[in-house]
């Protein structure tokens, strides 16, 4: 058994470990406070420009001349994976759920016969990748230094992607992200943006008859690009929200964990101090006896 | 008034501006300025840098645009930007901080396109400023 000081010296380990995790999950509640709104603030804008890119691609009458970001290379052997994670640890199951589905992903395409490429963003999710995937990661970035994410940001990524697509790097693309649902609950997402999918429609297919300025294909061009730019840093936005949650979710049993370990082990200390004070007992009374 | 529409303004952080008394806007699209007036045809265009101009009952505004969209259906004008400025409230030194940046890449080796909206841009900055 530990000796008394011993068990002291644990017990004051576990307070101040105690009182890390908990200032952590206040920190966490304060940030997904403001990540949460500005998810939520940017929602409006990714879902405009994702309906108006419905409106034009379903008018869109010549689908072999379309925009290859939008019809795609023609092939699927080429697949890049961009996985979004966070820079720093400590916030439960939240990058291992990305990476877990991100694996599944690629086990596939392997069993398809798919050549796979991966671009991180966020250190955590190179960390874990590089063991297995080292081969296959082309590029890693980090937005260390960016307290919240910014559209500055998701634009740098956006035009790295449209650059490798330029040179005919891969013909598929797909993000991986958490996608905020509640503060217990961050649901992983593979969401391909080239080509972009345009069958989920719920929009209601209207036929309006747009006056374009310029032509057509040449706002569809420019759109586009914008469009990946928008979509990632949603998932950017969705991420930084998803984060925070699972940090905090991830510090409060923490926290509780830690004060089912102080009351064990300043049970034990009790015990063991009582233990030691009746041995002493017995200890004067026998010798008292034998007199 | 009959003559109102609603008008929208989002940039990927937040909505910007959201207004339901507009009776007139100009927006800098890519090829001239258009005016956009209630029950006006469908349209989608380009915008190139410039200043928008917000008529509605309670006055007029103005806003400094550097890039972006706009989608006007069903009297419902949405306005689509990364980057956009109340002219009111621009400091000078933040308009000459653009300016700079702008003559800066004007220098650089650029296609006609990007050169075009490059001198646009300094072209309504200098106006301003």
């Amino acid at each position: 058994m530990a000796s008394l000081d011993d068990l002291k010296k644990r017990i004051t380990s576990v307070k101040s470990t105690q009182k890390i995790t908990k200032a952590m999950k206040m920190v966490a509640a304060a940030k997904l406070k403001r990540a949460q709104d500005s998810a939520e603030k940017g929602r409006p804008y990714s879902q405009k420009m994702n309906n108006i890119i419905l409106n034009l691609s379903s008018g869109i009458s010549d689908k072999n001349n379309a925009p290859k970001l939008l019809s795609g290379t023609g092939n699927n052997q080429v697949h890049l994976c961009l996985i979004m994670t966070s820079d720093r640890g400590l916030c439960g199951g939240f990058n291992a759920n990305i990476i877990k589905k991100a694996k599944s992903y690629f086990s596939k395409l392997k069993k398809e016969g798919k050549e796979l490429k991966i671009i991180t963003v966020g250190s955590k999710g190179n960390d874990q990748l590089k063991r297995a995937y080292g081969d296959k990661i082309i590029e890693n970035i980090s937005f260390k230094n960016s307290k919240n994410a910014n559209y500055f940001d998701a634009e740098k990524v956006g035009k790295i992607i449209i650059e490798r697509f330029d040179k005919k790097e891969f013909d598929i693309c797909t993000i991986f992200y958490n996608q905020f649902k509640n503060v217990i609950t961050q649901l992983p997402q593979a969401q391909q943006i080239i080509p972009l999918n345009t069958e989920n429609n719920d929009e209601d297919k209207s036929d309006v008859n747009y006056e374009f300025e310029p032509d057509e294909d040449e706002i569809l061009g420019n759109l586009l690009p914008k469009n990946i730019s928008t979509q990632i840093f949603k998932a950017m936005l969705e991420n930084s929200a998803s984060e925070q949650g699972a940090r905090m979710s991830a510090m409060d049993n923490a926290t509780r964990n830690a004060g089912e370990m102080v009351d064990k082990l300043t049970i034990e200390y009790n015990r063991s101090r009582q233990a030691a004070i009746t041995k002493e007992l017995i200890e004067i009374i026998s010798g008292a006896e034998s007199l | 008034m009959s003559e109102q529409f609603k008008l929208e303004i989002v940039n990927p952080e937040k909505s910007f501006l959201s207004k339901e008394d507009v009776t007139e806007v100009i927006v800098p699209a890519f090829e001239g300025e258009i005016g956009i007036l209630k029950n006006h045809i469908s349209i989608i265009s380009f915008l190139k840098p410039g200043i928008i101009k917000i008529y509605s009952t309670s006055g007029e505004e103005k806003f400094y645009i550097e890039d972006g969209f706009i989608e006007f259906k069903n009297n419902h004008l949405s306005v689509l930007t990364s980057s956009i400025f109340n002219l009111k409230d621009m400091e000078k030194n933040k308009i000459q901080e653009l300016l700079k940046l702008a003559e800066e890449t004007s220098k650089k080796e650029i296609n006609d396109q990007s050169k075009y909206l490059v001198d646009q841009k300094i072209d309504v900055l200098r106006s301003i400023n």
